[in-house]
């Protein structure tokens, strides 16, 4: 038999498609251990020590740039925050120019966060550094995935066989590709619902079922992933109006009875209340939404620690 | 000046030639074609070689005027020659546009004082290529266009577009017709397909070109005018081609060697030498374009050779612009994926190249008969070369460099001159030394 995988094969996290599922367990086993460094009144650890990573964040974030910094810092690395406005990006300034210029001062890791997908390998193919992908358009967000994969771990105990529905916009999510990567990965059972307008094409080749109508998606869910539905996009010809998309594809208290007992309620966040979710479920018992959260620090913790604690530890 | 090709195979698919004969030429024309021609001063011994009428290309962007950074009507020409091309048609959409007369004189002063190839200009159809109204295309005819296209962009306007099919038949010269539909294409960077599904990139539908190339058949049908779509890329326009050919519309096209060496799976690299309109399509996609040119729905090879800065592509894929060099691969990437693989043999592949070209545009060359202008090509099939990051174009960006094919120019006559030549100098023979008694 093999014996567990105790490293990453790549210098960088771009996506989960890359990662095998010894790798997937490797960052959820590592999380697990740092998830109890959070509860301690000393909440830090001396992994990191020395190691300077850049969060280059050149589009909006609250929650992914939060967490990774939170746990950075609890690693006991140095950290630099760099966001685009205020910076050179509105000088005109291209990636790579920033990117070199920033290495030019020699980081161990670039936590990345770009409206454009494949900006964080467009990085990680000309610099030294670990690139960490934070979300690159409508691509990949692997530590998303992770955080939501340690949630389900923690609260059904399994990956293996669970059945996951995630409904909204399918299109333009790269929470739902990550996730679609990491759970068919660990051998999840994944529906994917929406209305076709808001339904990639092909995307039933990634190894899921694809439905449009809420109910059938909840039925015999074991977990229900909402998704943000970006308000810009009513009236755009993705649907006609939000009153319509809640009508629909709204998850409210009553349709949640036909998902399976001890059904979980999760979202990648921010939460439109009373669009994609009705408050009393985002607040009510099946929701883990705030759990996500805090899984996030951990999961992030063990990435950074994985690319760039475990290597300098040799 | 006299020069005699001998020893090559010639193939000249306008004369349904294709054997071993010698090619005189005299004073920039082709005097004679036959075999055993008189010996003459000059002599190119091509043993080995394949002997063609040169190369035509119906769809090239030499940039001049105005983006002279990417590419010139010199460096263009100069990457034509070594691609083995003796003629290119030069899209209008420069800055200015070549949407008046003094734009296409420029042009061709420009291509005759520093051209190493002869030079086609296409015309815009309509007024800086806004697609509102038509350019004065009788005087774009008058002042040498061949044919008229806002390439680049569609002519979205359905009665524009019958309008300049039907003025442009009257000047009995094409409309070139690049079929994008700008609504369903809404600013995807790639086909849309599993593959910008997985990488999250916004979609180019095949439906895009598709619904275009319907409405303009019709329109053609309608106004009986030449229509020729440019870089078909879909199994739905290749049929609707082939469909509307067969009912006796004057329809032609033109496919490029990138669409069919490369399929949209490619752009997982996120390189943005992969990102040119239309997209590199899917695998069903790339049949279609094979099927066509091996029936003959498709009458020619173009390159769509559309240079740009490096860094204009160093940057998101989602940001960089559309297009890819292509003048000095195109033999080679045909001649492996078409003629090694058996889709058409050679003849076929250089009368897409420059027979049929020359034919459905109604320009000199793409012929070896005796007393046409002595543009010959001289190739040899079987060597094999790596594609490096050195060409004779301005620009780099080819999705090419690195690939090994089989297939090169040797050496390129325009007028008689030779203007790109490959063959190793010869070196005068040593003196032998003198034996020692």
């Amino acid at each position: 038999m093999r014996a567990a995988q105790t490293s990453l094969s790549s210098k960088d996290l771009l996506g989960i498609e890359p990662l095998t599922p010894e790798e997937i367990t490797l960052i959820l086993d590592t999380a697990e251990g740092f998830k109890e460094v959070s509860e301690r009144p000393v909440k830090k650890v001396p992994a990191l020590r020395g190691q300077l990573v850049i969060n280059l964040f050149m589009e909006a974030s609250t929650r992914t740039r939060v967490s990774f910094e939170i746990a950075e810092k609890r690693l006991s690395s140095d950290t630099l925050n760099f966001s685009a406005s205020g910076s050179s990006v509105e000088k005109g300034e291209t990636l790579i120019d920033t990117a070199q210029n920033l290495m030019a001062m020699h980081p161990d890791m670039i936590v990345i966060r770009h409206k454009h997908p494949g900006a964080p390998k467009m990085l990680a193919d000309r610099l030294p550094a670990s690139i960490i992908n934070a979300g690159d358009g409508a691509h990949e967000h692997p530590t998303q995935a992770l955080l939501d994969a340690f949630t389900i771990r923690e609260r059904l105990g399994r990956l293996h066989g669970v059945n996951v529905s995630i409904i909204g916009d399918i299109a333009h999510s790269r929470v739902v590709r990550s996730n679609i990567h990491l759970l068919t990965k660990m051998k999840a059972n994944v529906t994917v619902a929406g209305p076709p307008t808001l339904m990639p094409v092909e995307v039933e080749r990634l190894g899921v079922r694809v439905v449009h109508s809420l109910d059938e998606a909840i039925e015999g869910a074991d977990v229900i992933m909402m998704l943000r539905i970006q308000l810009e996009r009513q009236g755009k010809l993705s649907f006609p109006s939000l009153r319509e998309y809640y009508n629909t594809f709204g998850l409210t208290p009553e349709r949640l009875h036909r998902a399976r007992e001890g059904v979980v309620v999760m979202h990648p966040g921010p939460m439109n209340r009373g669009v994609e979710i009705a408050s009393d479920v985002a607040d009510g018992p099946w929701s883990v939404i705030l759990d996500q959260v805090t899984n996030g620090v951990a999961v992030r913790m063990a990435v950074l620690y994985l690319l760039g604690g475990a290597h300098a530890a040799e | 000046m006299t020069v005699l090709i001998h020893n090559g195979r010639v193939i000249d698919p306008s004369q349904r030639l294709d054997s071993k004969v010698d090619i005189l030429i005299e004073d920039g024309k082709i005097s004679e074609v036959g075999k055993k021609l008189r010996q003459t001063a000059e002599m190119i011994d091509a043993t080995g070689l394949v002997v063609v009428p040169g190369f035509i290309d119906l769809h090239t962007h030499l940039r001049e005027p105005g983006q002279e950074h990417k590419e010139t009507i010199a460096t263009g020409t100069r990457a034509a020659v070594a691609g083995g091309y003796t003629a290119v048609c030069a899209m209008a959409n420069t800055f200015p546009p070549n949407d008046e007369r003094a734009v296409t004189e420029m042009i061709i002063a420009e291509a005759a004082r520093n051209g190493a190839c002869r030079v086609y200009p296409i015309g815009a159809v309509s007024r800086a290529l806004k697609g509102e109204e038509l350019a004065e295309l009788a005087d774009l005819r008058a002042a040498g266009c061949v044919g008229v296209s806002d390439d680049g962009k569609p002519v979205s306007n359905g009665q524009l577009m019958r309008r300049a099919m039907e003025y442009a038949s009257m000047l009995r010269m094409p409309v070139i017709a690049h079929e994008e539909d700008l609504n369903l294409t809404d600013g995807g960077v790639m086909h849309e397909g599993f593959h910008s599904t997985l990488l999250g990139m916004s979609g180019i539908p095949a439906a895009s070109e598709e619904t275009m190339v319907a409405r303009d058949v019709i329109l053609a049908r309608m106004t009986g005018a030449h229509l020729h779509v440019a870089h078909v890329s879909t199994a739905g326009a290749i049929a609707a081609i082939r469909t509307a050919r067969a009912s006796g519309v004057h329809v032609t096209c033109e496919v490029t060697p990138h669409h069919i060496a490369l399929g949209d799976e490619t752009v997982q690299s996120f390189s943005t030498n992969l990102k040119m309109n239309p997209p590199l399509r899917s695998e069903e996609h790339r049949k279609a374009l094979l099927e066509g040119i091996a029936d003959g729905t498709v009458d020619a090879i173009a390159t769509d050779h559309a240079p740009h800065h490096f860094d204009e592509k160093n940057v998101e894929f989602d940001l960089a612009p559309f297009g890819v060099i292509g003048l000095e691969t195109a033999f080679a990437i045909c001649h492996d994926r078409l003629v090694r693989e058996r889709v058409i043999d050679l003849p076929r592949l250089i009368e897409l190249m420059s027979s049929a070209p020359a034919r459905i545009f109604n320009l000199p060359g793409g012929t070896l008969r005796a007393g046409s202008p002595a543009d010959v090509t001289l190739l040899d099939p079987e060597t094999r070369f790596q594609v490096t990051n050195t060409f004779r174009s301005k620009a780099s960006n080819s999705p090419f460099i690195g690939e090994m094919l089989h297939g090169r120019v040797v050496a390129t006559i325009v007028g008689g001159v030779m203007k790109y030549d490959l063959r190793a100098p010869v070196t005068p023979p040593r003196p032998k030394p003198k034996r020692r008694r």
